[in-house]
């Protein structure tokens, strides 16, 4: 029965893992923020949010993201609202009943690239573009799904029949993307001084979306080592006495 | 009304007058303070008590949750999304939530096998059994309608098969499924309703474990040896010795939950409910909740729909007559060379369809699950009625106190020869 409890314990977690096996011929990246007391490195999510504005928003939207979470990773005040500014948006209506529009406010979700999916799926080939906010999650392994993917169009092997307007990547389930390849090196120019090559700009935008679709990540990682510390002490209190009580019983 | 001659009575004339119009205290007393437990009753017996601790933690946080949420097709998953990102702690209360979930289902099973290995089911304690099967059924209801409500893709497409299943009943089927989503297709209407029923059938939930509680304090609990508290030296009271080790299972089973919600709070969930539900796209493979995998490989493994839908509500519902199929008198495994194997391979065949229900129906895994399917209802229909004619069992100790003074003597000897090297 002993053995039998551990065999349960070991199981009972591991169902969707090993579900998941699949997947673990995938390269794995190491993340900043990755482990039990991993952080966001703050300046690769800003330089990731750059690289998202400058490129992936040209056709994603993340609508989840308020310009004001920006100050969670390191922007001041000033600079979230000179970033919020850049965007239009539809605001209304007015007294006059009209819809106006203005510069966006720190307290406005991210501005879409579309009004709609079908005017995003009309400019895109007819495939729609997913929204970003909670990308990392959505996909199995996500962060490293996604690095592998931006950095995975290759030329397809001889033979292999390519729809038209689709691309070839390695790690897209079926090997055909409808993204044409979005990152290259030198496409973005960062202000720090980094070397801007594709696989520093993926790792950079990747960071972003894994803040963006877990910006709790620190504080929860905060908590946990306490609420686990809590357990092992009260754990460890409530075993002496409990050896004491049973003492007399045995 | 002459006063009763048992009234108790307490130094706090607070306790007392309250004792006398309600007698609530000696009540608890009697089944929380001086009930009997058996002395030997391993760390198994405590899952009940992490159950029931899980309940609450599920029902607590699922208010809070309820407060934020709204169920409405388009606004749902944005609500669920609301409250992890703006809602203070959101992502603490749902990550319990969800998790909670999960190893309420773990802790469930495992007092399941544990009833099931050491014959806890057996008389007198049929009904409580009974009741614990029903608290079961009423969970994997309630899992299935709280899967459904942050409206991802899962949701949906997990809710269409389901509630599909339902028009595989002849006559009333179609009329039946039309009914429980309140509409041709799931909708609105669906997640209303399904919100609604998620909220009640967890205080449901609630009442049936009291009833299940009260009942085991009939009869008191079984224990390891399987035979019944004998004299006082067979017992210990529930406060504090149970309690004591109730609360050093609530500590392990915390640091585990914690290491899940706070450093792999996804680990457990299906990456495609955090996409929204979106009728035109079906996801590429469609998976239940894992821990209704085993119950999907059957419906899976049989290729008429009816059949599958029988089976695998015949699956949960067989349980209901455990008590009546197992033919021996001796309850604890541990005493049933034989049936003991048996039982064992039954637990791991439950896995194994699990892990199967969990994989694309087709090729090897459907050839596991057909076995797997044949093995749970062959065990439980024919194996448990037939060992327990032809088996004999080992001879039982004279009393709890017995095996226990026995036991602690080996301890005792291993020790003091360790002491010795």
């Amino acid at each position: 029965m002993r053995i039998l409890l551990i065999a349960i314990i070991f199981l009972l977690p591991n169902y969707n893992l090993l579900a998941e096996n699949s997947n673990s011929s995938k390269p794995k990246h190491k993340w900043s923020f990755s482990g039990f007391t991993g952080t966001f490195d703050r300046a690769s999510v800003q330089r990731g949010l750059k690289v998202y504005r400058e490129v992936c928003s040209g056709c994603h939207s993340m609508k989840l993201l308020y310009y004001r979470d920006l100050i969670d990773i390191g922007f001041s005040k000033e600079q979230v609202k000179a970033i919020a500014a850049d965007y239009t948006i539809i605001d209304g209506p007015n007294d006059e009943g009209e819809m106006f529009e203005r510069p966006a406010r720190p307290s406005d979700r991210f501005v879409s690239p579309f009004a709609n999916e079908q005017e995003a799926r009309v400019s895109n080939n007819g495939a729609y573009p997913p929204d970003l906010s909670v990308i990392t999650k959505a996909r199995k392994n996500g962060v490293d799904y996604l690095y592998n993917l931006l950095l995975g169009y290759k030329e397809p092997p001889e033979g292999f029949e390519i729809g038209e307007g689709m691309y070839y990547n390695k790690w897209i389930e079926g090997n055909q993307i409808a993204m044409a390849p979005p990152l290259d090196e030198g496409y973005v120019d960062y202000d720090d001084g980094t070397e801007n090559t594709l696989p520093q700009l993926a790792e950079d935008v990747v960071t972003f979306l894994a803040w963006s679709a877990e910006p709790e990540l620190e504080i929860r990682k905060k908590i946990g080592i306490k609420v686990i510390l809590f357990f092992i002490i009260f754990g460890i209190i409530i075993y002496l006495i409990k050896q004491r009580l049973w003492r007399d019983v045995n | 009304m002459e006063k009763s001659p048992e009234t108790r009575r307490y130094k706090n004339s607070f306790l007392n007058w309250i004792e006398y119009r309600l007698p609530i205290i000696s009540y608890m007393e009697k089944e929380y303070g001086d009930y009997p437990m058996p002395k030997n009753c391993n760390y198994f017996w405590s899952f009940g008590a992490l159950a029931s601790i899980l309940l609450v933690v599920l029902i607590v946080s699922g208010i809070f949750l309820a407060m934020h949420y709204t169920p409405h097709t388009d606004m749902a998953f944005d609500s669920v999304e609301r409250i992890m990102r703006d809602v203070n702690y959101g992502w603490l209360l749902r990550y319990m939530h969800s998790n909670g979930a999960a190893f309420f289902f773990i802790i469930v099973y495992i007092h399941i096998l544990r009833g099931m290995y050491y014959g806890s089911y057996k008389y007198p304690r049929e009904l409580n059994w009974i009741l614990g099967v029903f608290i079961y059924l009423l969970m994997m209801a309630t899992s299935f309608l709280g899967y459904v409500l942050p409206w991802g893709q899962m949701s949906y497409w997990g809710a269409t098969v389901i509630t599909n299943l339902f028009s595989a009943i002849p006559v009333i089927g179609e009329g039946l499924k039309t009914w429980i989503l309140g509409d041709y297709t799931l909708g609105n209407a669906t997640l209303n309703r399904f919100f609604a029923l998620h909220y009640v059938l967890p205080f449901v939930i609630f009442g049936v474990v009291g009833l299940h509680i009260a009942a085991v304090h009939v009869h008191g609990s079984n224990n390891p040896t399987g035979i019944d508290i004998k004299s006082k030296d067979d017992s210990v009271k529930f406060f504090p010795y149970m309690l004591v080790k109730d609360t050093l299972a609530t500590c392990v089973l915390g640091v585990v939950i914690a290491v899940v919600i706070f450093f792999g709070p996804n680990l457990m969930a299906e990456v495609d409910n955090y996409i929204p539900a979106d009728p035109l796209v079906t996801p590429s493979h469609i998976v239940a909740n894992w821990y209704l995998a085993p119950f999907y490989a059957i419906l899976r493994a049989i290729p008429d729909k009816l059949g599958g839908v029988t089976l695998m509500f015949g699956a949960i519902l067989i349980l209901f007559v455990l008590p009546w199929l197992d033919t021996s008198k001796t309850k604890s495994c541990n005493y049933r060379p034989v049936y003991k194997w048996f039982m064992m391979l039954f637990f791991v065949n439950f896995f194994i369809l699990g892990y199967v229900g969990m994989k694309p129906a087709e090729g090897i895994y459907l050839l596991i699950a057909r076995l797997g399917l044949i093995y749970y209802f062959g065990f439980l229909l024919v194996l448990t009625p037939l060992i327990g004619k032809i088996e004999t069992p080992k001879s039982l100790p004279a009393s709890i106190s017995d095996f226990f003074m026995n036991k602690g003597n080996n301890i005792k000897e291993s020790k003091s020869e360790t002491e010795l090297h």
